[in-house]
């Protein structure tokens, strides 16, 4: 256990950094495909219960994808910075 | 305007980008081994990640292609303001693509200044004037501007001359987008009373963004500069509408925000903690605004410039595998385009659509 900290403090910060990043842009990828993938899934089940209101679900739809898309390219600036600068 | 009005406007500005492009093209065109020190039978490797930034960061020059080592650009104006030598107004090819400085100016390499105008000063220390040059992304912006005051312009004199024709040609094409904008977002969001007066803000944030989303996507000049993906634009964009909210928030709305009412007093007093998640809340809707735009923009332009960044990678390790590749990048390429093209239009309509709802939150009357 002491040795595995020694060896982690002497490992180079910066390919832990971007490992770290790497995941980081992973994991901002899944949850955007959960929320979306979500969204998509409810808003499809909605227009099979009442296809008259198809436009407005389809609007909604794609508002709330964008919202939800926002948050995760907010992780992925992040990783990217953390990669390049 | 008439159609012949139109027509010449027309002309003229194709006439002016057209001399632009040919008169400094001609005469900023030169070898690539003139300054450098490096062998020109050498061939440097291709780096994909300063390919990538180089295509959506911005530059002091519009390049437009490069031949066997010959780099065709546009050169743009530097205007510099130093503490020692005053205004400096000079064009950039000066610098012959950052490998000459001018005067005590140069173009930096490496550090925190990478890419942008430094002064050299006595001493070797190295300072960044007050720069306001009209860089590629600057131009860019021109551009946008002049495509929409020829579309908008033209349309509402015809508006104002015969209000009440049927529709044709460019206005035919724009009205159905405006009532877009003014009956699906303006109206529902702000109130059937008072829209009128944010409407010409949101219309101008719509187009402005929709138009430059699309030409960054053009792949040669006068497009693919990458505007709305410089986050100092979105951040101006956001600033505007962060701006509107606060002056026209009713007393309603400060209160809701400070004071909220229905809510027990020990989260208000003796830690004000809903105040200050509401005042947070006030700063962060803006923000979120602007990195969303910038965010949407550069990822999809990252996106498209890695797939076409794999052909080289794998033509560096073998010719085949680099015509292999190609396919496959293509195609992929058309797809993401084909997507861009749909974020273009839904990344403007997300930022109206959310600054027409934060105004009229901001108007909302107390409905208790």
């Amino acid at each position: 256990m002491l040795t595995l900290s020694i060896i982690l403090q002497a490992v180079a910060n910066a390919a832990i950094a971007k490992t770290g990043a790497g995941i980081g842009a992973g994991l901002a990828a899944i949850g955007a495909g959960i929320g979306i993938g979500r969204i998509g899934g409810s808003s499809v089940e909605a227009i099979a219960r009442q296809p008259e209101a198809i436009n407005d679900i389809r609007s909604n739809m794609i508002l709330t994808a964008s919202l939800v898309e926002g948050a995760a390219f907010f992780a992925m600036i992040i990783c990217l910075l953390i990669l390049f600068i | 305007m008439n159609f012949r009005c139109r027509r010449v406007f027309l002309s003229i500005i194709i006439f002016l980008i057209t001399s632009l492009v040919v008169g400094t093209v001609a005469f900023s065109s030169e070898p690539e081994n003139k300054n450098h020190s490096e062998n020109p039978a050498e061939k440097k490797a291709f780096n994909a990640g300063e390919f990538m930034f180089d295509h959506i960061k911005d530059a002091y020059e519009w390049h437009i292609l490069s031949w066997k080592g010959h780099h065709v650009s546009i050169p743009l104006p530097v205007i510099v303001y130093s503490k020692t030598s005053g205004l400096n107004i000079f064009i950039s090819s000066k610098f012959h693509h950052g490998h000459e400085s001018y005067k005590s100016f140069k173009i930096e390499k490496e550090g925190k200044y990478k890419g942008k105008v430094v002064e050299e000063m006595e001493g070797g220390a190295v300072v960044r004037p007050f720069d306001i040059s009209i860089t590629k992304n600057i131009t860019s912006l021109f551009i946008g501007v002049a495509i929409m005051l020829w579309l908008f312009l033209g349309i509402a004199k015809t508006y104002r001359k015969n209000p009440n024709k049927a529709p044709k040609g460019v206005q035919a094409f724009l009205e159905p987008l405006i009532l877009f904008v003014r009956d699906d977002i303006a109206k529902p969001a702000i109130g059937e009373d008072k829209y009128e007066k944010y409407l010409p803000y949101l219309l101008t944030v719509f187009f402005f963004i929709w138009i430059n989303n699309m030409l960054g996507l053009i792949p040669i000049f006068p497009g693919g500069a990458n505007l709305t993906g410089n986050i100092a634009i979105t951040l101006v964009l956001a600033l505007l509408t962060f701006i509107i909210t606060t002056v026209s928030g009713t007393k309603d709305y400060w209160v809701h925000i400070i004071n909220m009412p229905g809510v027990p007093l020990l989260l208000k007093f003796p830690i004000p903690l809903l105040p200050f998640i509401e005042i947070m809340g006030v700063f962060l809707k803006p923000f979120v605004l602007m990195i969303r735009l910038f965010a949407n923009i550069t990822a999809g332009h990252l996106i498209i410039l890695g797939f076409i960044s794999l052909i080289f990678i794998f033509g560096n390790m073998s010719p085949i595998g680099g015509y292999g590749i190609s396919i496959l990048s293509i195609g992929f390429s058309i797809f993401m385009m084909f997507i861009e093209l749909l974020v273009a239009f839904i990344q403007a309509y997300v930022f109206t659509l959310l600054s027409a709802m934060y105004f009229g939150m901001a108007l909302e009357k107390a409905h208790h």
